[in-house]
């Protein structure tokens, strides 16, 4: 019969409007801004800087290596490095970024920033409402914009942050035994001969940090 | 499928005239190719379309190639008699060989399933003799990516039927994939330049700060 | 134009003659003047018709320059480029890792296969293997790819005929749910940059395996909906049987592949011609046209993701264990020897082939994209002459082109 599947076709679309009021299955939509969806671990957006406890400039992991600026594909990242250096999470002193700039005008979302960090310093963040009515100057990220707490990363990845910080207290933890060690080891040379000075010196006070950038 | 030898000796038994040569390819993808004379090469294109054995009826992938002029130095020792006395003299030649373009085509074969058998077809030079014969009337799958050769590599492809412009507009004057292309200076403003992106940008500074 | 190396018969098989050919035949029979009857009385005048680069039907900016006679299309030219940023270029003067997430934007609805199609190019080029899991997780995710393709394809082409919203918005419903899985692996929905040289970036994160069974096991739910909503509808089959006809001979010569090609009736999957990754372990049938027309093409992509749904299943059932990317591969500083590789897939709109030519830096001397909905346009003409305007609108949603890929 001629209109038969027509027919057909319109039971379809009616059992998904009517079972649009009883299942959740067919009624698919949220009211967004009052509902909300939750993210999936692994979502990302754009890129963040960790810093570990407290201050976020004394904290900062990452060490100006430029690697990410180098590697970024569409160019977003700008870089200075420090003059001066500042201890580590493990205490060797490192340079730190004077300027760190991200242009999300430009950045597109790729992560490599991410894996080629030899740090762990810059992460994804989830953050993506960011609309803002200055085009140039309110989508250029700076240094302090980017800072963000490692509780934070652990706030929106979870599972990647504890590993993460498994990996760095390892790490720490190695250079720790291995500075003790060779203490232990100065100190039973220093016995054999009289010698006033320990040499397991722990780095130096953290050099004043500059004035952050405008 | 036969090996690229046999494809080539019984290619020029075929064509009469026909001057093939095998270009090596040392990654290990081993896809050596074809390199075929344009006299020729709209003959051999059809015999390896319509050879019984063969039948590369599909026309995969065609795309240019770019090799810019390169200069080789070569040290040359010669003996000359200079005041009666002979001498032996070193001297460094440059050789200049000139560059030309190159379109690719890659061949399949929908009936027998085999492939890629790779054709070369190389202009005389990247200037004046930028051409080569379309391989359009035998494949028609050449037809737009021939036409995108000729915009971005500015082949002539002699025979097409239809050669225009077909990604860049039709005033355009260049062609943006040969490698000494060099970018319009459409300079607009951006946060965070730097490298060649702030090379670019910094004349336009200082004309902003005159003004 | 000089025509010495053309012969006559030799031109390239077409079911008309109206395109210009190089030897003198074909010359377009169209002229804008005034027709005019056998008792002289005026009948009517062709109509130059710009469709595009802004109309919804040409799913993105895309034009056709359209001559009409009446409503029948005599001569269509496409015109390309509206979205054209020289990806080739860009590639060339980047690392062969930072193209990866270009490609992405490459069809922006299928970067999974994008992803894949490159990667196997490097690792062609580079002599890289993968391990075994990363080959099944590929697999996984191209099949998912496929289907959500395809369902939106599905849903745009009745849009495309005027079944407004609701094939689309059913289609668009379970290719959200897909969706829902690329996020949780790679963290975008669209632009997912998850497939590296040798292997994959990162493992499935907990009781993905089983969202995605339960996704796969849902989808011939929604199939059965979407074809009882449709395959029979007596509107769709008016609109869609007979029209646009694409010979098998002219498929061929024309290079057009993918659904687009088995359409018309020519067995050739990648996945089964080139085996590729591991397909031969998994038992598939590749689903072939009878005439060619918009409805073989619609049923072809119907059938296939019935076919996908079968891969999926064994795939997921059998991923192994194990690392997920080959130790050799480097991530920074990665150097392929001299030499070019061609690496091509069978991705959902047709072959998608890399081109690479490596001369040893970090960057590709040569990066070249076969892109397979640009080379399906070809014979966009060839389908459309004869045609009304309507037609001509669901021929190219027939072909499923995506306007990044078109212009790169």
């Amino acid at each position: 019969m001629l209109g038969e599947a027509i027919i057909k076709g319109m039971a379809v679309t009616a059992r998904n409007f009517l079972g649009s009021y009883v299942s959740d299955e067919r009624l698919t939509t949220i009211q967004y801004p009052d509902e909300r969806q939750s993210l999936s671990e692994a979502v990302r957006n754009f890129p963040f800087l960790v810093y570990d406890a407290g201050d976020w400039q004394k904290g900062l992991r990452c060490v100006a290596c430029q690697i990410c600026e180098k590697e970024c594909p569409p160019k977003c990242i700008y870089i200075v490095k420090s003059k001066d250096k500042k201890p580590d999470y493990i205490g060797k002193p490192q340079l730190y970024p004077a300027i760190f700039d991200i242009d999300t005008s430009v950045c597109m979302s790729c992560q490599i920033c991410v894996e080629v960090c030899p740090f762990d310093a810059i992460k994804m963040d989830t953050e993506f409402e960011l609309s803002t009515a200055d085009r140039f100057g309110g989508l250029l990220l700076h240094k302090d914009q980017l800072a963000k707490p490692n509780t934070y990363y652990h706030k929106i990845h979870p599972t990647e942050a504890g590993e993460v910080d498994a990996r760095l207290a390892a790490e720490k933890a190695k250079v720790e035994a291995k500075a003790k060690a060779d203490a232990e080891a100065k100190a039973k040379a220093a016995a054999a001969k009289p010698a006033p000075v320990l040499a397991a010196a722990a780095p130096g006070a953290a050099p004043s940090l500059a004035a952050k950038p405008a | 499928m036969e090996t690229l030898e046999q494809i080539k000796a019984r290619a020029e038994a075929a064509v009469p005239g026909a001057k093939l040569e095998i270009v090596v390819n040392a990654s290990p993808s081993a896809q050596h190719s074809l390199l075929v004379d344009n006299a020729h090469a709209a003959a051999v294109a059809r015999f390896l379309r319509d050879d019984g054995q063969l039948r590369l009826d599909y026309a995969s992938n065609v795309s240019g190639v770019d090799w810019l002029d390169t200069v080789v130095k070569q040290t040359v020792k010669s003996k000359r008699l200079i005041d009666g006395v002979e001498k032996e003299i070193e001297e460094t030649l440059e050789i200049k060989k000139p560059g030309y373009l190159e379109a690719v085509y890659h061949l399949y074969s929908t009936p027998l399933k085999h492939g890629p058998v790779i054709l070369r077809l190389r202009t005389e030079n990247r200037t004046d003799q930028a051409r080569v014969p379309s391989l359009t009337p035998v494949w028609r799958g050449a037809e737009f990516q021939e036409r995108e050769i000729f915009d971005l590599f500015g082949i002539v492809f002699d025979g097409h039927p239809d050669l225009r412009r077909i990604l860049m507009w039709d005033g355009f004057q260049d062609h943006p994939m040969r490698k000494d292309y060099v970018e319009p200076d459409d300079y607009e403003y951006e946060p965070t330049p730097h490298d060649a992106v702030l090379e670019r940008a910094k004349p336009h500074y200082a004309a902003e700060a005159k003004a | 134009m000089s025509s010495t190396t053309v012969e006559p018969n030799s031109v390239a098989p077409g079911p008309t003659q109206v395109a210009p050919q190089a030897d003198g035949t074909g010359v377009p029979s169209y002229s804008l003047a005034p027709k005019v009857t056998a008792a002289g009385a005026v009948e009517g005048e062709l109509l130059e018709v710009s469709m595009g680069p802004q109309h919804p039907s040409t799913h993105g900016v895309f034009r056709m320059d359209v001559v009409l006679d009446g409503e029948r299309v005599v001569k269509l030219k496409p015109v390309f480029g509206y979205l054209h940023r020289n990806h080739e270029k860009i590639g060339e003067n980047t690392t062969y890792l930072a193209s990866m997430p270009y490609t992405d934007r490459l069809d922006y609805f299928c970067s999974m296969t994008n992803n894949w199609a490159y990667a196997l190019a490097v690792e062609k080029l580079a002599g890289l293997q993968v391990p075994e899991r990363a080959e099944y997780l590929r697999v996984i995710l191209a099949e998912l790819t496929r289907l959500q393709n395809h369902a939106s394809l599905g849903g745009f082409l009745l849009q495309d005929m005027g079944a407004m919203g609701t094939p689309l918005m059913y289609a668009f419903r379970e290719r959200e749910k897909i969706l829902d899985l690329f996020e949780s692996l790679s963290g975008a929905r669209m632009m997912c940059n998850y497939m590296r040289f040798g292997g994959c970036r990162c493992d499935l994160p907990p009781g993905w395996v089983e969202q995605a069974k339960k996704v796969v096991n849902d989808f011939p739910g929604f199939l059965d909906e979407f074809e009882t909503l449709l395959n029979e509808n007596e509107i769709l089959m008016a609109r869609t049987q007979g029209v646009g006809l694409l010979p098998r001979a002219l498929a061929i010569s024309a290079s057009v592949t993918g659904p687009m090609l088995r359409a018309s009736g020519v067995n050739y999957d990648l996945r089964k011609v080139d085996k590729y990754g591991i397909y031969d372990r998994f038992d598939f049938r590749v689903p072939l046209g009878e005439h060619g027309d918009v409805y073989d093409r619609y049923m072809i992509r119907i059938l296939e993701m019935r076919e996908s749904l079968k891969i999926l299943q064994q795939a997921l059932r059998d991923l192994p264990e194990g690392s997920i990317i080959d130790p050799k591969a480097k991530l920074r500083g990665f150097r392929p020897k001299l030499g070019e590789a061609y690496g091509r897939i069978e991705a959902p709109k047709g072959e998608l082939g890399f081109y690479l030519i490596s001369d040893g830096s970090p960057n590709p001397y040569r990066y070249r994209v076969r892109a397979p909905s640009f080379i399906n346009l070809t014979i966009l003409e060839d389908m459309c002459l004869g045609h009304i305007v309507a037609d001509a609108v669901i021929i190219l949603g027939s072909v499923d082109i995506v306007l990044g890929e078109v212009d790169r």
